[in-house]
Order: C-alpha cells, then structure tokens, then sequence
C-alpha cells in the first residue's frame, strides 16, 4: 500500500520529534502501566481470593465456646440461611522446634474423620492428611512448613496441655482461614513463630478433654443471608457453654488484612494514574501547539492547495494518537508484566495454593482509551487552531512575539541582571500560563516522590511510638484462660522476669446510637510502666478509676467524645448491657482499642480480680531459662516477644515500600524528564534564531545555554515548594486509602523527605538541561538564519 | 478574446487593526480572461495579493461580488471554497512553501492525490525541468528549484487558473527567467489562465494584459500588442 503524502509527512514528524515523543510517550506509559498494575493485581488478588474461598468453602461466620456439646449440631444447622456447619476444636498452643531458642506459638485445629470438612477445607501442598487414630501425625500450613524447611516426615514438639509431645508432619496444606497468617500478640506475619497444624478430632478431643464437645464452630450462609440474623441465632445456642461473640467474615483476622491490602491497591488506581494522564495531557499541548505554530505556513498551504479543514485536523490527531499508542504500548507490557511480579509477591506474601491473572481485556481498552482521551484532551486547542486558521492568515508570517516591558524593566535598570538573565525573564513571562503549567509538571514529580517516601517516615514514627513510647515490654504471655491474682505473682516469679504488669481482655460491642464496633476491652492498671496508654500527643496517661478510655479511631467511628456515654456489651457475659462514661481518646495505630481501670473492668465483668496474661520486661542474660520455662507452664498459651515482633514489622514494611519506592522513583524520574526534556526543546526550537543570533554577535556556547536554562532554573526551583505542598495532599489521600480498622498509618512526613524529593527532581532536571544543552552547543548557524521564521 | 472566468465588481476589503481601518482593496471592478496571461502590477501595499488572495479563495471579501465563472466566491461556504481551491486553482508563492519534510515528488504528490484529473507528479516536473531531482528534500534544493518544483506542484493537477504571488520575487535574474518560461510555457501550452503579481516593470511586456493597482484599486489596464518572451526580459 503507498502511503498518501500527508501520511508520509506525519511519520516524518513522528521520526523527526522522536525524543520528544518517546518522553511524552513515556508519561503516557507511567499512566498506562500504573493503572493496569494496581487494577490488574487488585483483580487478580480479588479473583484468587474469591476462587480459593469459594473451591474451599471458606465460612461466612465465626464462633466459639468454652465446651458445648455436639448434639447442638442440628440446632445450629437449623438456622434459617446456614448452608453447612462444622463443629470443631480450636486450641492455642505452644510449639517447640529443635534449634529455636524461642518458643512458638501454634494453633491446633481438629480435622473431622473419614470425610472433607463441609466448611473451610483444606488444599493439601504435600504429602497426605492425617489419618484417624494416629494420635501423632498433623498436616502444618505451608509457611510454618517453609519457614523451618519442615517436609512430610519431619517432626515438631507441641506442648498440649503442660503435656509436650512429638508430631509428626504427614502433609503440608493450606487454609482459607489463614491466608494471612498473624500470631497472637504479632504485628505482621511470623511463618517461623507462628504455625497452624491440623489433627483428627478423636485425637483433639483426647488431648483437651473434648469428648463429644466442641469449643469453635464456622458455617457458611447462603449468598444474600443476613449474617447479624445469624450470628445472633448462633450466640443464643451457645450461650450456656460460655459461648458468644460469634462474628462475622468481615471481622475475620485474615479476610479483613486481605480487603486492606485491596483497598489499598484501589487507592493506588485512583491517586497515581490520573497524574500522569493530565502531565501527558499537558505535554501534548505543549509540543503540538509548538509544532503546529511551526507549521503554520504549512497548514496554509495545504488549506489553498484545497486539502479539507478535518483532513488538516486529522493529520495532527494522527501524530497524537501515534504517540499515545506507542506509549499504550509501552505502558501495557510494562504494567502487564509488572502487575505480574507484583501479584506473585502478594502471593508469597500470602498464602494462596493457587495465582488466578486476571488480564481482563477490558482493563487494556480502559487505559487505552483514556490515555487517548487525555493526549487528544490536550491536544484539542491546537488542532482546533490549525482547523480554524484561515488559510491567508496562515500563509503570513506570525507577528513577532510583543513582549512587555513591565517588571523585567525595572529589574534591567537594577543593573544587577545581565542581559541574557533579562532574555530569559522576558521569555518567562511572556508565556505565563506555559511557563506555570511546566512549573507544576515538575511539582508534581516532587509530589509523587514524597507520596512514595514518606511511609518510610511514617513507619518510623508509628515504630518509634509503638515500641518505645506504648508497648515496652519484652514479651506479652497469654493465659489459655482468664485466671486469679496470684497468677501475676506466678509470672513475675519466673526466671528473668524483672517485671510483670497484669491485663485483662474482654471481648465486647461498644455501641452509640446506631454505630457498633467489635474490639478487646482491655483493663491495665494506672501504674503500668511497661505497656502503657498514650493520649494524643503520644504522652502516658493513667486509667481512671473509672470510665473508657478509647482510641482515636474506635471514637471518631463511633463518634464519641469524652464526657458521653458508650454502651458496652459484654459478648463473654450473655451480651449484659452497660453504660460507661468516655473520659479519654487515645492515640494507637494498630487495631481498634478501648481501655480501662482493670479495678473497673473487674466490676463491669462482677468475677472479682481476674487476668489473661502480663506483660514482661526480661533480663536478656536469663532467656534460655524463661524459655524452658514457659514451654513447660500448662496455663500459658502463647507468648509474643516484642524485639523480634519489632524487626520482623520493620522488615516486612520496608521490604514493601522498598520496591513501591523503586517503582514510584522511576515514574517520578520520568515525569521530571519529560516536562523538563520538552520545554528545553520546544524553547530551543523556538528560540533557535535567536541564540543562532547571539553566537554570530560573539556569545560563547556557555552564555548562550544560559539564557535556555536560567529560565529552566527558575521553574524547577518555583516548582520544589508547590511540590512539597501537592506532595503533602496526596501523602494525605493516599493515607486515608490505607487507614482501616487494622492500621492507622500517621501522616509524617520528616524534612530530609522534601529534600530527596527535591534533589531527585533537580538532579534529573539537570541531566535532561544537559542533552539539551548539547543540542545548543551545535547549532547549525547558517542553517538557523537561512529558514524564514 | 475569450470569455471571463473572473468578474470582480465593486470588490472591497477592509482590515481593522485596532482603532485603524485599512482598505486593502477599495472597490475593484475587473475580469480575467480565459487562457490569458494577466501581470498585476503596483506599489508595496496597493492590494495586489489582496486580490489574488480573494479571487484564489484563500479569503473572503469585505463587500463587493466575486465570480469564478458563475459562482459567486464570497458566499460559498468553507467546504464549497476548500473544494473551488482543490478542483480549480493552483498557486504559486513568493517564498515556494513546500512542506520541508516532503520530497519534491512528494510536494507534488501531495496535490495530485487529492485532484481530480491530475498529471503523474514526474511529468509537472519534467514540464519544469526538475525530473532529476525528484528525491531532493527542499533544504537540498537552491531558491529557483524549489520554485519550480512549487510551479509543478500547482499545474500537476491542471487548473484552470494559476495565480502566482511575486513567484520570481526571491530570485535572481536568470533563474527568474527559467521560472517565467515554465510559467508561459504552460499558459500556451495548456492553456491555463495565469495572474502574475510582480514588482518587476519588466516583465510587463511578456502578459497578454497589464493591470495596475494603486491604493486597493485599479488605476491602469493594459492590453500588449507585442509579447515577449521571457529570455528577453531586461532585468
Ligand atoms: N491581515 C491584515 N491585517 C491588516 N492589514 C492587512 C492585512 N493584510 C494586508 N493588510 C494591508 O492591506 C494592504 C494591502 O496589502 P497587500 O498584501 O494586498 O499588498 P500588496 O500589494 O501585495 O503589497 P506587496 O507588494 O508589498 O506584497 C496593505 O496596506 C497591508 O498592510
Ligand atoms: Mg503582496
């Protein structure tokens, strides 16, 4: 096929203004890539969490009781809407695995006999499920299992009951349950001091004491079934076996980090590709409007040579649409590729037996279509002006450009300016909308870079408050049950404890008007140095005598302050109503939290002085002993130690933001280039007489380049400040994108932050002057002066 | 003589430039001839490629009727003008216009895509001795060349009108010579009906008629009895 001439032209201009269209390109792309990376992992994650849960009948709620009989079976399968029940024994325990100093925290789940369980089934990895009888053999999630490098005939001790026993792993297997799996007292997940082992039931049910009962129990519901309907069928049935608090999937520890993760993704889509669509946008205009002032002449003649209006029109929307599609291109394989890696990090991150890709066509459609939608957007004054050009007009030359003699009059006569500095500030001014446009291209570089840097601040700071300023102890021990005072004093007993600060958990539905929260009340005493409560301002405060103290989020939520009253229900006493006053809103990242005198919780809960476990401050020296003991000590259920909690949450953040980082660099980097690399050419272009000029009356290259990047100077210098700003309120929109009921991530943003934004941006703005700059040093004189502007 | 193609009455242009009001054309009542080959002469200013503009299509009059044939210019609609351009006229500039990024074939390509009875681009330029340089971008071309290959590019679709705008004005003499004799070689062979603005008094003698514009209108008309060819032109 022979192309028509006009065609031929175009891919000429294509290939002349290669470099400033692969940098408008390339903007493109970011945008192309980071929407079909964040979309594209939010559905595939979404897809293989909706699949695993759906092939594995994952339960729609939760319960559980201190021991209830199993005849209950039939009455919790008669509640209207329930599909399938499974009646099980759930027990904490601890794990001790030869060469871990430390002990483990575990979690010992009963598998029915002789059949799948009808809820939350198991995708066996390895080896083969436990058989019946065998009162030794477990199948172990995969992480515990790859995190010590466990296969099926390798062994563990567990410690049931004060009673240690060896077990040997026939299978490894994964769990809806546990997709993501975090242990007691942990912030992030710790495959090696957190496993999950399944048994027969006969076997549990021997081990605890369980004969013909049962203490948890997951059902799944029909698709549009009312959970609260439900979940109160449920707690009535249970309540007599110290039963309640049955709860929805929503509450459901690993469900409710997976819709985090998600949520965060979407904000991710609609926070960072728009950006990149309005710079693209506004470099379009930028260089077409150049071009197509260039062309002037041109547009003229092919206007008397009798070529259409929309035939000219076109010709200019083809190079646009040419250069979205090649950075639709680029951006599509990029994003496709990356959205790749990023969903099989997430599939490490969490336990998935399975990756399902959801490349959905219509994602490419999507981003295709609005990144040509926001080129032509751009795009769409020029062409317009090209098409309204009369012909005559256009076959004249363009006046020369007035410029105004104001301000830069009076900085002349100052005499402090040469008059290259004046040239530049000439320029400056005369396209003022232009010159701020590029000014906040450039900012918004320096905003996304902030966006990307400043959770490192944040983490630090929640780092610093959480371990240094709230929760000090050394480790937190949990009881399997509440028990007596003289616990407390069992505990400070033990080797190397130099300190033992008691608390008590309760689980309770904190309610005001139509709001209701489902959280832990936990009850601290006044003088507790180890753990304590901060007020907003991150300084200790004393639990009153009486009354809630709540957290930020739990108050905001519930919208409370202090001095009202929130009515509190017990769920672990027949879900009894109290009213109890707001005296205090704490500050606490993580989790939704309320506090109390524990001298107060004890009456609200009327058992008199109970606790469910202490926090600890321990001589390092003495360890190994506290170790050996608390393997050995039948009441302690789990311990968390907050030093290896600390490194393993430091680790696992920073290992996330340092990839997001890496990533969002680049974009930044990209975005700097191409605002930068394409003002520098479209001023040279333009102004190319002109310093051809200047160099014929004795300028040298270095004073000529000036003039181009003194103005340059001043914008990216302009920018850094609204950068810094821009940069603030998206660091803002993108925090509320990952606040939920589990995290609360503060926004801090710490001044060494702004600086590497700016230096980044500055030092890629350097780099694409300096190509430029090149290009000035060779101008062609004769060339430049001979053509007809 | 022929009949008109062009009939002009009362033609008037007025540009506001500001608070200034200028008559670039102050009622011009005049025709062009079939076949002839017409130079337009007159000071800097006087309305010339106003006229030319105006009868090519290129822009509309302030007041006063334009026909090409038994149209009437000033009331066709943009499409109708684009098209009047396309099918019937052909012009020539005084600095040549080519698209830079085109080949001289192309540049002449460019009009005889969108004509509907055009020559193959190879023979409007071998009518203007350029056939050698077809491949030759305009920046590898000298002043006259590239005006001749513009020359080629406006009769390639054979218009039955060529205006030409100072076509010799950035050349010198003997390279305006080479681009004159293109120009009355095609109006004789051809017969295409040629405007020539110029400047140059002596190329008068080489037009069929000479008409005269002084202060937007027409001051003089003048018919030759004796042509001359271009060769004879003194410069
Ligand atoms: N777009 C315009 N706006 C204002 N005035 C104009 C415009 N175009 C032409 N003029 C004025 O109209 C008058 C006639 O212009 P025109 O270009 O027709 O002159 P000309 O005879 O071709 O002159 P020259 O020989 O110098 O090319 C001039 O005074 C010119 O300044
Ligand atoms: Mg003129």
């Amino acid at each position: 096929m022979i192309m028509n001439m006009l065609d031929r032209k175009l891919v000429r201009d294509f290939v002349r203004l290669w470099a400033q269209s692969l940098a408008i390109a390339m903007v493109l792309a970011c945008g192309v890539a980071t929407l079909i990376l964040s979309v594209g992992a939010y559905r595939s994650l979404e897809e293989t969490r909706a699949t695993f849960y759906d092939r594995y009948r994952f339960a729609t709620v939760f319960a559980s009781a201190v021991r209830a009989p199993r005849h209950l079976k039939s009455r919790i399968a008669d509640i209207p809407d329930v599909l399938s029940s499974e009646l099980r024994i759930a027990e904490p325990v601890l794990i001790d695995v030869e060469g871990m100093r430390e002990p483990a925290s575990g979690m010992a789940i009963s598998l029915p006999e002789f059949r799948d369980p009808a809820v939350n089934r198991l995708y066996l990895r390895r080896g083969r499920l436990p058989e019946p009888e065998r009162s030794s053999e477990v199948a172990v999630v995969e992480t515990f299992a790859d995190a010590h490098g466990f296969e099926p005939g390798d062994s563990f001790e567990a410690i049931f009951n004060g009673r240690k026993q060896r077990l040997n792993i026939v299978g490894v297997v994964l769990s809806p349950e546990y997709i993501y799996a975090i242990g007691p007292g942990d912030m992030v997940p710790d495959p090696r001091r957190f496993g999950i082992f399944f048994m027969p039931e006969k076997v549990m049910s021997g081990l605890f004491d369980m004969e013909g009962a049962f203490n948890d129990v997951v059902l799944t519901a029909a698709r549009d079934a009312d959970t609260r309907v439900i979940i109160d069928r449920l707690d009535e049935i249970l309540k007599p076996y110290g039963g309640g608090g049955a709860y929805d999937r929503e509450d459901q520890i690993s469900h409710a980090f997976l819709d985090a993760e998600l949520d965060q993704l979407n904000a991710m889509a609609t926070v960072i590709p728009p950006i990149f669509l309005a710079v693209a946008a506004f470099l379009v205009n930028m260089i077409l409007s150049r071009l197509i002032a260039l062309d002037r002449e041109q547009i003229g003649l092919l206007k008397a040579l009798g070529y259409r209006n929309l035939t000219v029109g076109m010709h200019y929307a083809k190079l646009v649409i040419l250069i979205s599609l090649a950075g639709i291109l680029i951006g599509s394989v990029s994003g496709w590729w990356l959205g790749r890696g990023l969903t099989r990090i997430y599939a490490q991150f969490y336990s998935f037996p399975f990756l399902i890709f959801r490349q959905s066509v219509d994602l490419y459609f999507l981003a295709g279509g609005v990144s040509i939608a926001a080129a032509v957007a751009g795009a769409a004054k020029s062409i317009w002006s090209s098409v309204t050009l009369p012909p005559a007009v256009a076959m004249r030359p363009p006046a020369p450009t007035t410029y105004r003699n104001t301000f830069v009059g009076a900085l002349q006569r100052i005499g402090v300016f040469s008059q290259l500095s004046i040239m530049a500030f000439r320029h400056l001014l005369r396209w003022p909308v232009r010159s701020f446009l590029t000014m906040l291209g450039t900012s918004m570089s320096v905003a996304l870079l902030i966006t990307s840097l400043f959770s490192y601040d944040s983490i630090d700071y929640m780092i610093d408050a959480i371990f240094f300023r709230a929760d000090r102890q050394d480790a937190t021990i949990t009881f399997s049950v509440d028990r007596g005072p003289q616990a407390l004093i069992a505990a400070a007993a033990m080797p190397g404890v130099m300190r033992a600060e008691p608390y008590r958990m309760t689980p309770v539905n904190l309610r005001h008007g139509h709001r209701e929260l489902r959280m832990s009340l936990t009850g601290v005493t006044p003088d507790s140095d180890l753990s304590r409560v901060l007020d907003l301002d991150l300084f200790p405060v004393a639990a009153p005598e009486n009354g809630v103290i709540l957290s930020e989020r739990v108050a905001s939520k519930l919208k409370l302050e202090p001095g009202m009253t929130v009515e509190v229900e017990l769920l672990e006493r027949d879900k009894r109503l109290e009213d109890v006053t707001v005296v205090g809103v704490a500050q606490s990242y993580i989790g939704l939290n309320a506090y109390m005198h524990l001298d107060a919780l004890d009456r609200l809960l009327r058992d008199g002085r109970q606790i469910s476990g202490a926090r600890i401050s321990v001589d390092e020296a003495m360890l190994d002993e506290l170790y050996d003991v608390i393997k050995s000590t039948p009441v302690i259920s789990s311990i968390a130690l907050q030093g290896v909690s600390r490194d393993r949450f430091r680790a696992t953040i920073e290992e996330n933001i340092t990839t997001m980082s890496t990533i969002y660099v680049t974009l930044a980097v990209i975005i700097t280039f191409g605002v930068i690399y394409n003002s520098a050419r479209i001023q040279l272009s333009e102004r190319a007489r002109e310093l051809a000029s200047l160099r014929v009356f004795g300028f040298t290259k270095a004073e000529v380049s000036s003039v181009l990047i003194i103005e340059l100077a001043l914008i990216v210098l302009a920018a850094q400040p609204v950068g810094w700003l821009v940069g603030y309120g998206l660091s803002w929109s993108v925090m509320q994108g990952l606040q939920s009921d589990l995290f609360r991530v503060p926004l801090i943003i710490y001044t060494s932050t702004y600086a590497t934004a700016s230096l980044v941006v500055i030092a890629a703005a350097v780099a694409s002057v300096l190509i430029v700059r090149r290009r000035v040093d060779h101008l062609d004189l004769i060339r430049v002066l001979k053509t007809r502007e | 003589m022929n009949e008109a193609v062009f009939t002009t009455r009362n033609l008037t242009k007025i540009y506001l430039t500001g608070d200034v009001e200028v008559r670039a054309l102050n009622g011009v009542d005049s025709e062009l001839y079939g076949g002839e080959l017409a130079v337009l002469l007159g000071p800097s200013g006087s309305g010339k490629s106003t006229f030319l503009n105006i009868v090519g299509g290129l822009d509309r009059p302030t007041s006063g009727q334009v026909t090409f044939r038994d149209q009437d210019l000033a009331t066709l609609s943009d499409g109708k003008l684009t098209l009047y351009r396309r099918n019937h006229v052909g012009f020539v500039f005084q600095f040549y216009n080519l698209i830079p990024s085109l080949t001289a074939w192309e540049n002449v390509a460019l009009v005889t895509e969108v004509a509907d009875n055009p020559m193959p681009p190879e023979e409007a330029l071998a009518m203007v001795d350029m056939e050698k340089r077809m491949t030759h971008f305009p920046a590898q071309l000298s002043g006259g060349e590239q005006q001749r290959v513009a020359i080629a590019r406006a009769i390639a679709k054979r218009p039955e009108v060529l205006l030409c705008d100072e076509p010799t004005g950035a050349l010198d003499s003997k390279t305006g010579v080479i681009v004159l004799e293109a120009l009355t070689r095609i109006n004789r062979e051809l017969g295409t009906t040629t405007a020539i603005i110029t400047h140059n008094a002596a190329i008068r003698n080489i037009a069929h008629r000479v008409i005269s514009f002084i202060d937007g209108k027409i001051a003089e008309v003048q018919v030759n009895d004796q042509r001359i060819e271009p060769s004879e032109v003194v410069w």
